[in-house]
């Protein structure tokens, strides 16, 4: 008995090692990719094709950082891609937190088929929208202004935050708003006071999904935005990542210097998203 | 809108009856709340996707952008007919198939193992979740790089750990399709490992001890406990997985470069984008979009309800 148990006893442990090299494994696979930028980024400009694969380079400079701030329009992509983000962050959230809390407390007509039509868009390959709304906006002369974006990006959010808002306002009792009204407050103002402000969580969630969205987008920026003075940063660092040979490290900071927002955000609200996604797919 | 015999929720409870005294009926109130969105999503999404219907049946490209005018099926024609869209069709669901076979035995098994009480597990969960956090357009240019023939990561690793010679990448067929396929599963696992560890982490623990008592064998316990009890959570992760790889532009664009080598690397989207943004195909790529979204919808339709018929025989 006891040296049967040893023989487990020890399988197992040779199962968690396993295991632990498994798992490590895979870590270092995600995060190498992160290393190798990083390396990239550090090193001098003469020294940018190498074939060494020392994570700190020889003559390791942060060269790259500066001359990405003073003399590439890095600043002005920047400023783009947060002017169009906020944008997008500030609309979505005024639609979704609205269109989400009709869709909790009433029942109206059509609404079913309105929640489900909100699914199906997911389905849409992104050209379907993207083509007719190029050439909409190419008629309405309004390719090459931040408008016409911001409308595309909302709009690819909208769905997911509309039915992220529903189910949190489903969570939020509706005897708070009846005793609001009973008070003589208004349905505009039970909701405006009593259920947005407890619907702040997810608010938060439907912000920061807005502002992902539209943080880091090519394909749609790519035919929308043409002149180089709109360009917003993945325009950018795909730019400078098509000169590789000289570009390569400015490309390595950028790309850095973009991640890191969107990285801390996701960490931050992964919870929640995740929680939101299963929650919307499986109630449809 | 039509509206409306339609009650507000919950006025089968009489203590909600106030409802009914308010000046602006309950459903104008909400109709009021979902203008906004409403107007914007007609905007932006029904109408466009009209447009692209009609656009489908015309003869819309850059040459007639003014004088456009219907033509009938012949773009749908046009598609079913090449011999291009079968292949890109063949390797759109190699490339779905393979990319959701990866994301979900890699994703499932790290998850298992993150279940277990195992030292620095925090961390190295928010570690592995990296891949999901960073920019897809990042991930994919930083890929397109490390393939690089001869100052790329991965021909250099394979130079020096394994002493092979190096692989063309991004100069072949095969090789830069699995390279976007490579770099598609390093950034999808993670999405499935979270799925899985939430799925994971709700089933009953007295479950196991159960069939502690009744003496199964590890392997039993994964399937008759594990499985039955994480599928309905991973169902509806894999449809929506699945849509999303099958409907990636982001890397196959910008992992190969917008299907280089002499557009051998396209899956149907990415062939569709550059029929339309860089030949000017405007009708022939609303055709082929509408043909997609057939294609998914209908996927969606029979996988959901094959699954769920599924879930009932358990």
């Amino acid at each position: 008995m006891n040296s049967k148990f040893k023989i487990r006893n020890s399988k197992l442990r040779i199962l968690n090692l396993v295991l632990y090299f498994l798992l490590i494994g895979f870590t270092l696979a995600v995060l190498y990719p992160i290393v190798n930028v990083l390396s990239i980024s550090l090193r001098p400009a003469d020294r940018l094709l190498s074939t060494s694969l020392k994570i700190i380079p020889e003559g390791a400079t942060f060269d790259a950082y500066r001359t990405l701030f003073t003399q590439t329009p890095f600043l002005l992509w920047f400023w783009n891609s947060s002017l169009i983000a906020a944008a997008v962050t500030i609309t979505g959230v005024a639609l979704a937190s609205t269109a989400g809390y009709a869709f909790s407390r009433f029942n109206f007509y059509g609404k079913k088929s309105a929640m489900v039509g909100l699914l199906v868009t997911q389905m849409f390959p992104p050209t379907m929208l993207l083509l007719p709304m190029y050439i909409m906006l190419l008629k309405l002369h309004l390719i090459n202004s931040y408008f016409g974006i911001i409308i595309i990006y909302t709009s690819t959010a909208l769905p997911f935050c509309v039915w992220q808002m529903k189910g949190y306002y489903d969570t939020i009792p509706f005897s708070l708003e009846e005793s609001a009204r009973i008070d003589g407050s208004t349905r505009w103002g039970a909701f405006r006071r009593i259920v947005l402000p407890l619907a702040a969580p997810a608010l938060v969630i439907t912000a920061l999904f807005s502002f992902m969205t539209a943080w880091a987008e090519y394909v749609v920026a790519a035919q929308v935005l043409q002149d180089t003075s709109l360009f917003t940063l993945p325009l950018g660092l795909k730019q400078f990542e098509a000169s590789m040979s000289t570009q390569w490290g400015l490309y390595a900071a950028g790309s850095l210097i973009v991640s890191i927002p969107a990285v801390a955000l996701f960490l931050f609200l992964s919870r929640w998203l995740i929680s939101g996604l299963t929650l919307g797919s499986v109630k449809g | 809108m039509r509206d409306s015999t339609a009650n507000p929720v919950g006025t089968s409870n009489p203590s909600m009856s106030f409802w009914d005294s308010e000046k602006l009926s309950p459903n104008m109130f909400a109709y009021l709340l979902m203008i906004p969105a409403a107007v914007v999503m007609f905007g932006v999404v029904v109408y466009p996707f009209f447009y692209n219907v009609v656009l489908s049946f015309s003869n819309m490209s850059l040459r007639h952008f003014k004088d456009w005018h219907i033509i009938g099926c012949r773009q749908y024609a046009q598609v079913f007919s090449g011999k291009i869209f079968y292949t890109v069709f063949f390797k759109t669901i190699v490339w779905t198939f393979v990319n959701i076979f990866f994301h979900v035995t890699i994703g499932v098994s790290l998850a298992l193992i993150l279940n277990k009480r195992l030292f620095g597990k925090a961390a190295i969960r928010t570690l592995l979740i990296l891949p999901w956090a960073i920019p897809q357009v990042i991930v994919a240019l930083t890929w397109r790089s490390m393939f690089n023939y001869e100052y790329g990561a991965i021909n250099l690793f394979i130079a020096h750990f394994l002493g092979m010679s190096p692989v063309e990448w991004l100069g072949k067929p095969l090789e830069a399709f699995s390279a976007c396929i490579i770099t598609n599963v390093w950034l999808g696992f993670p999405f499935m490992m979270t799925i899985a560890l939430g799925g994971l982490q709700s089933i009953p623990q007295e479950l196991y001890e159960a069939a502690d008592i009744d003496g199964a064998s590890a392997w039993q316990k994964f399937w008759s406990v594990t499985v039955p009890l994480l599928k309905p959570v991973m169902i509806p992760a894999i449809t929506l997985g699945i849509i999303w790889t099958f409907n990636n532009v982001n890397i196959i664009w910008l992992v190969s470069n917008g299907g280089e080598p002499s557009d051998q690397t396209h899956i149907l989207v990415s062939y569709v984008y550059k029929a339309a943004f860089n030949l000017y195909r405007y009708g022939y790529a609303a055709a082929l979009s509408m043909v997609i979204f057939a294609i998914l919808l209908t996927f969606s339709l029979v996988f959901l309800k094959r699954t769920r018929a599924s879930e009932a025989v358990y």
